[in-house]
C-alpha cells in the first residue's frame, strides 16, 4: 500500500469515526428518553398529578413538587429579569470602557463557573439565616435567581450587541436621551434576544436540584404552597426522593416526574428558540 | 433638567443592579471564610488536609477531606476520560469533514444534552447504566464511580465539542486551504494544523468542562454513594464533596454544630478548585485571542 493510500484510508477510518461519535451523544439521549418514556409514561395520570404526596407509591402524586416549581418559575423570573436585565444594559451600554465595569466582567465570568451547590451555601447562610427567611419559596428562588444572574447579563449584552450602532446614533441625533434612546430603540430592537436568554436561565432554574436542598427545600411537604413565605418542595427533589427509595413503584413515579419535568424543560427551549428565530427574521438591518 | 435627573436615576439604578454580581461574590467568599473559619477553630488544618477518614457524622469523628476529594477527581477523571476523546472527535468532524447541512442540524442537537437537567442523569445511571454495567462486569457495586462518571462525561460531551468547535471555526480559513494546497488529506490537516492552531480554544473548552465536572452534584449523589473512601477503585461506592454537602443538607443538622460547619469546609474546597480552573482559563483566553488577528 502506498503512502498516499493509507493516509486515504486514515482519511476515511476517521470521517466514520466522527458520525460514529456525533451519533453516539444522540443515541444515548434517545436511550434514556425511550427508557424513561417505557418506565414512566403508563403511570402518568390525573391523579398522578393532583394527588398530594404519600408514602404510598401508588397513591403517591406530584401536586406540591409540581406547584413548588410553578412559583418557584414566577418568583426566579419576576426577580431575575429586572436585576439581569438591568445589569446587561448598565455594562453594555453605560460602563463600557471604565475599570469598574471591565472588573464587574471579570467577575461575572467567575461567577458563572461556580458551581450552583456553592450557591446553595450562599443561600443558607444569607437568605435562610440572616435575613431569617427560612426554608422558603423566597429564599430558594432568590438563590436561583442569583445563581442565573450571570447568564441573563451575558445574553442579554449580546442581544444589545447585536444592534447596529446606526439605529442608536440616528436617535441621538434626533435629540433623544441616552435612556429614552434605549428604551424606544435599542430594548424593542433585542427583545426576542433578551428574552431568548431569560427563557433559557429560568429553564436552568428550575432543573436545579442540589442549591435547593441544601437552601432546606424539603423532601416531604404535606400541602402545596400558598404564598412565598410557605416552605416547598420542587420537582427535581421530588424526583431525587424517588431515586433514592428502593422500591421499584417508586422507580416508577420517579420516571413518571420526569417526563413532566423534561416537558417543562424542552417546551421552554423550544419557545425560546422560537422568539431567536422570529426574532432574526424579523429584523434584518 | 427634569430628563437630566431622571437619566441620571436611571443609570445609578442600573449600576446598582450590576453590582448585586459584586456583592454574590462577596457575599461567597464571606460565607464560606466565615463558617470555615469557626470550623478550623475546632479541627486542626493538618488533619483535615491530610487525615484519610471523613468521618463527622459518626461517634469516631474525622475529618480528613481527602476521601472527598478522591471522590471527585476520580468521578472527574472518568467523566473527561469520556468527554474529552468524543467531544474533540465531534468538533473536528463537525468542522472539517461534515455538509454544512449536517452541522447545522447536530450542534444544537448535541446541546440538549446539556439542556436536560442532572437529576434525570441521575436517574439514568442508577437505573440503566449501571445495571448494563453489571451484566458486563458483575463485581460491580450498585453504587461506584464509573458509571457516575460515565453518564457525567456524557452530559459534558456538548461543553467540549461546541466551544472546541467554535474554535476551529474561528481559524482562517487560508490555514486550511494551505495546508490541503500541499497535498494534505482532510485528517492531517485537522490534526496537524487544525487542532494545535485552535489549542488555546480547545484547552479553555476542556478546563470549562473539568470545572462544571467537579461541581456537578445530582448524578454523584445518586449514583456514585455516600461512602467517603481513599480509593482510585471505580467499581465501589464513593463520595464526592458536593454529594457531601448534599448528604448533610438533606438530613437535620442543627446550624452552628461542627457537623453544619463540615459542609462549608468542604464547599470552600470545592470553590478553591473551580476558581483555580476558572482564572486558568481566563487567563488563557486573554492571552491567547486574537492570535489570527
Amino acid at each position: 500500500m502506498t503512502n498516499s493510500q493509507k493516509n486515504k484510508l486514515i482519511d476515511n477510518a476517521f470521517k466514520i469515526f466522527g458520525v460514529a461519535c456525533t451519533l453516539f451523544g444522540l443515541i444515548i439521549l434517545a436511550i434514556l428518553i425511550y427508557d424513561i418514556l417505557k418506565t414512566g409514561l403508563t403511570r402518568i395520570d390525573w391523579d398522578f398529578i393532583t394527588n398530594l404526596p404519600s408514602r404510598r407509591a401508588q397513591k403517591a402524586g406530584i401536586y406540591t413538587a409540581l406547584m413548588g416549581t410553578v412559583w418557584i418559575l414566577f418568583l426566579t423570573a419576576i426577580i431575575a429579569f429586572p436585576i439581569g436585565v438591568g445589569a446587561g444594559i448598565y455594562l453594555e451600554e453605560y460602563g463600557k470602557k471604565s475599570k469598574w465595569a471591565n472588573f464587574l466582567e471579570i467577575n461575572i465570568a467567575n461567577l458563572a463557573g461556580v458551581p450552583s451547590i456553592i450557591y446553595g451555601l450562599l443561600g443558607l447562610e444569607i437568605f435562610v439565616r440572616a435575613f431569617n427567611l427560612g426554608g422558603s419559596l423566597l429564599a430558594g428562588s432568590l438563590t436561583l435567581s442569583l445563581l442565573i444572574l450571570p447568564i441573563v447579563i451575558v445574553s442579554t449584552r449580546e442581544a444589545l450587541k447585536a444592534v447596529p450602532s446606526s439605529i442608536k446614533d440616528a436617535s441621538v441625533a434626533l435629540g433623544a436621551s441616552k435612556w429614552q434612546t434605549i428604551w424606544n430603540q435599542t430594548l424593542p430592537a433585542s427583545v426576542g434576544g433578551v428574552l431568548t436568554g431569560v427563557i433559557l436561565a429560568i429553564s436552568r432554574a428550575i432543573g436545579e436540584t442540589a442549591p435547593l436542598i441544601v437552601v432546606g427545600a424539603l423532601a416531604y411537604v404535606p400541602f402545596a404552597p400558598s404564598s412565598p413565605m410557605d416552605e416547598f418542595t420542587v420537582m427535581p427533589i421530588q424526583i431525587f426522593n424517588w431515586v433514592s427509595r428502593p422500591q421499584h413503584e417508586f422507580a416508577v413515579n420517579s420516571a413518571a416526574a420526569i417526563i413532566i419535568l423534561l416537558l417543562i424543560t424542552f417546551m421552554m427551549n423550544g419557545v425560546a428558540v422560537y422568539y431567536r428565530n422570529k426574532w432574526q427574521k424579523k429584523i434584518k438591518w | 433638567m427634569r430628563t437630566r435627573t431622571q437619566e441620571k436615576i436611571i443609570e445609578t439604578l442600573l449600576k446598582l443592579a450590576a453590582s448585586i454580581t459584586i456583592l454574590t461574590t462577596i457575599g461567597i467568599i464571606g460565607v464560606l471564610l466565615y463558617e470555615t473559619i469557626a470550623f478550623f477553630k475546632e479541627v486542626s488544618i493538618v488533619d483535615f488536609l491530610t487525615d484519610t477518614e471523613w468521618t463527622p457524622l459518626f461517634a469516631q469523628k474525622h475529618f480528613g477531606i481527602l476521601p472527598l476529594v478522591s471522590g471527585t477527581v476520580l468521578t472527574t477523571l472518568i467523566a473527561i476520560a469520556v468527554a474529552l476523546p468524543i467531544g474533540l472527535t465531534i468538533a473536528v468532524y463537525l468542522n472539517m469533514y461534515a455538509p454544512k447541512a449536517f452541522r447545522k442540524t447536530f450542534k444544537p442537537m448535541l446541546e440538549v444534552l446539556a439542556a436536560v437537567p442532572t437529576v434525570v442523569y441521575g436517574f439514568f445511571a442508577l437505573t440503566v447504566v449501571t445495571p448494563f454495567l453489571q451484566s458486563i462486569y458483575p463485581d460491580l457495586s450498585g453504587f461506584n464511580s464509573l458509571s457516575a462518571g460515565i453518564v457525567m462525561g456524557i452530559m459534558i460531551i456538548p461543553f467540549v465539542s461546541s466551544l472546541s468547535e467554535d474554535a476551529l471555526y474561528a481559524i482562517p480559513k487560508t490555514l486550511k486551504e494551505a495546508s490541503f494546497g500541499m497535498g494534505a488529506t482532510r485528517f492531517q490537516t485537522s490534526f496537524k494544523v487544525m487542532v494545535p492552531a485552535a489549542s488555546s480554544g480547545i484547552i479553555v473548552s476542556v478546563i470549562l468542562a473539568i470545572s462544571r465536572a467537579i461541581g456537578e452534584t445530582m448524578i454523584v449523589a445518586i449514583a456514585a454513594g455516600q461512602q467517603p473512601r481513599l480509593t482510585f477503585d471505580p467499581t465501589v461506592p464513593i463520595e464526592t464533596i458536593t454529594a457531601y454537602i448534599v448528604q448533610v443538607s438533606m438530613g437535620d443538622v442543627p446550624h452552628g454544630s461542627l457537623e453544619y460547619r463540615t459542609i462549608f469546609a468542604a464547599g470552600i474546597t470545592l470553590f478553591i478548585f473551580t476558581f483555580l480552573l476558572n482564572t486558568v482559563s481566563f487567563w488563557i483566553k486573554k492571552k491567547y485571542q486574537e492570535k489570527y488577528d
